[in-house]
C-alpha cells in the first residue's frame, strides 16, 4: 500500500486524507521534516498560503519539499499548495517555491462570495472553486489537464500536479486516483 | 456555474482548519495578525474584553474599517454582526466580508430569532454552547460553529465546558438506538434529519472551532485537543503585552498541539498574557454566552 503524506500545517488536509483512503493508499499527516522522506507520494492541500510559507519555514520543512520534489515522486497541490508550488505568485507578490513552471494570481475570482461550483469543460469532472487563485501563465513543459470557460485549471510537469480547485471536496476520486492510485 | 452554495461555504470553514482567526481593530493590527500567520482576520472596532468594559450597545463595525483592512491583508476579511439583525448581515454581504459571524459579542438585536442564513451567499458562523444550540444553526445555514466560551475573559474554562457539553453529547447519539433518536432531537430543540445525521457520522456536519477566553498557546492547544478544529482569538492577542509573538504563538500551538515538546518551545518569553477574569465575577446577565436562542 502506496504511504502518501498530506502536508498538516493548516487548512484542508483533512479531507484529502480522506481521498487518499478512498483510492487505497495510507495517508500521513506530515507537520515534520523527517517524515517526508519515506513517502510514496505527497500532497500540498489548500488553506491559507501566507501561513502555510510561515510554517513551513519557521520549523524547517522546506529542504525536505524540496528534496521529495526532485526525487520525481508524484506530488499533488491544490489551490495554496498550487500558489506555493508556483515560480510566481502575484496579487499579491509573495515567495513561493517554484517547483513547478507556472504563474498565479491569488484569489483572482473574487472573495468568498464569489466562491463557485461548476464542471470541467468538455467532461464532468467537478470544480469546486473557493477563493481560487488563477493560472496566469503556464510554461511550455507544463501540460494543462482540465479547463473552466478554456482557461486552465489544472496542469501537470511530470510528477506535479496543480490544480486551482478542490478535487478532495467533491466526490469524483480520479485526480487522486490518477496520480497516486 | 453555481455561485455561493452550501458546500462552497463550508470549503471555506474547512481550508480555515488548524488556523487561528484573530480579532484586529484596525488595518495595522490585521497586518500584525496576517505577518503572523492568522488564516482570517474578524474585523471589529472592539474587542470583547473592551466592549465589556465600556458597556453600551455593540453593533456591527464602521464599513470604513472593514474595507480599510479588506484593502490591505490577503487573508480572508470576517465581521460581525448582531444576534437576528438581518439587515447589518446584509450590509456586511454587500461588503464582500468573507464570513458573518452572528455573534453574542454583540448586543442581540432580537430576543426570539437569529437570521435565516440559507439566504445569504456569505457563509456564518455561529456560536453555541451545547448540541442543540449547534444543530439549530446549522438547521438556519450555519457553514461553520465555534463554541462559545466566555468572550473578553481570557478565561477558557467556559470554553472548555462548551467543548465538552458538544462533544460528549455527539459521543452518546452515536449510542443511541435508531428509536430514540427522534425523543432526542425533542430534548434537544434541535432539527431530527440533523440529530441522525450526527449520530451516523459521529461527528457534526460542519466544522466546530473553539472561541472565548482563550490567551496562551496552551489554551489553543487545550481546545484542539479536547476536540476544536481551530481557533478564535479575541482579546486575547492585542490586549497582551507583546501581540506579535502571542499571535504566531498561537498559529504554532494550533499546528503542534500534539507536541508538547515543541508547546513548551512555542510558549517561551511571550510576555505578560491579557489580565484575566475570574467567572465568580460575572454577574448572570454580564455572561455573553447566554445570548443566543
Amino acid at each position: 500500500m502506496k504511504r502518501v503524506g498530506v502536508l498538516a500545517l493548516q487548512g484542508g488536509w483533512a479531507a484529502h486524507l480522506r481521498a487518499l483512503s478512498d483510492v487505497g493508499c495510507e495517508p500521513v499527516e506530515v507537520r515534520r521534516a523527517d517524515q517526508v522522506d519515506a513517502l510514496d507520494g505527497l500532497v500540498l492541500p489548500g488553506g491559507e498560503s501566507t501561513t502555510h510559507l510561515l510554517l513551513v519555514e519557521r520549523f524547517g520543512l522546506r529542504p525536505a519539499l524540496d528534496a521529495f520534489v526532485a526525487s520525481d515522486r508524484p506530488v499533488l497541490c491544490t489551490c495554496a499548495g498550487l500558489i506555493l508550488a508556483a515560480k510566481a505568485v502575484h496579487h499579491p507578490d509573495q515567495p513561493s517555491f517554484g517547483w513547478l513552471d507556472v504563474d498565479v494570481a491569488r484569489n483572482a475570482w473574487g472573495r468568498q462570495v464569489h466562491s463557485f461550483e461548476a464542471h470541467a469543460d468538455g467532461d464532468d469532472l467537478p470544480l469546486l472553486f473557493i477563493r481560487a487563485p488563477r493560472l496566469e501563465r503556464v510554461g511550455p513543459d507544463v501540460e494543462v489537464t482540465a479547463r473552466f470557460e478554456g482557461e486552465p485549471v489544472m496542469v501537470r510537469q511530470g510528477n506535479l500536479v496543480g490544480a486551482s480547485f478542490h478535487p478532495e471536496l467533491t466526490p469524483d476520486r480520479r485526480v487522486h486516483r490518477a496520480l497516486f492510485g | 456555474m453555481e455561485k455561493s452554495t452550501f458546500e462552497a461555504k463550508v470549503g471555506l470553514a474547512e481550508m480555515l482548519k488548524g488556523g487561528v482567526i484573530m480579532d484586529v481593530m484596525n488595518v495595522e493590527q490585521a497586518k500584525i495578525a496576517e505577518a503572523a500567520g492568522a488564516c482570517a482576520v474578524m474585523a471589529l472596532e472592539r474587542v470583547p474584553a473592551i466592549i465589556r468594559r465600556d458597556g453600551g450597545v455593540a453593533r456591527a463595525s464602521d464599513p470604513a474599517m472593514i474595507k480599510a483592512i479588506q484593502a490591505e491583508v490577503s487573508i480572508p476579511v470576517m465581521a460581525k454582526c448582531r444576534i437576528g439583525h438581518f439587515m447589518e448581515a446584509r450590509i456586511l454581504e454587500a461588503l464582500e466580508v468573507d464570513f458573518i459571524d452572528e455573534s453574542e459579542v454583540l448586543t442581540p438585536a432580537d430576543e426570539a430569532f437569529h437570521i435565516e442564513k440559507h439566504g445569504f451567499k456569505v457563509p456564518f458562523v455561529c456560536g453555541c454552547t451545547d448540541l442543540g444550540e449547534a444543530l439549530r444553526r446549522i438547521g438556519e445555514g450555519a457553514a461553520m460553529l465555534r463554541t462559545k466560551g466566555e468572550a473578553g475573559t481570557g478565561n477558557i474554562i467556559e470554553g472548555v465546558r462548551h467543548l465538552r457539553t458538544v462533544h460528549g453529547h455527539i459521543r452518546k447519539l452515536t449510542r443511541l438506538p435508531k428509536e430514540e433518536l427522534m425523543t432526542e432531537a425533542k430534548n434537544l430543540g434541535a432539527p431530527y434529519e440533523l440529530v441522525v445525521q450526527v449520530a451516523e457520522a459521529g461527528k457534526l456536519p460542519v466544522p466546530n472551532f473553539a472561541a472565548g477566553g482563550i490567551a496562551t498557546p496552551a489554551d489553543a492547544a487545550l481546545c484542539m485537543a479536547l476536540g476544536a478544529e481551530s481557533v478564535f482569538v479575541g482579546s486575547g492577542i492585542f490586549l497582551s503585552s507583546d501581540p506579535e509573538r502571542r499571535a504566531r504563538a498561537i498559529v504554532e500551538a494550533v499546528t503542534y498541539w500534539e507536541d508538547p515538546k515543541k508547546l513548551a518551545e512555542i510558549s517561551t518569553g511571550l510576555g505578560e498574557a491579557m489580565a484575566g477574569t475570574e467567572m465568580g465575577k460575572l454577574t448572570e446577565d454580564q455572561k455573553l454566552a447566554k445570548r443566543g436562542w
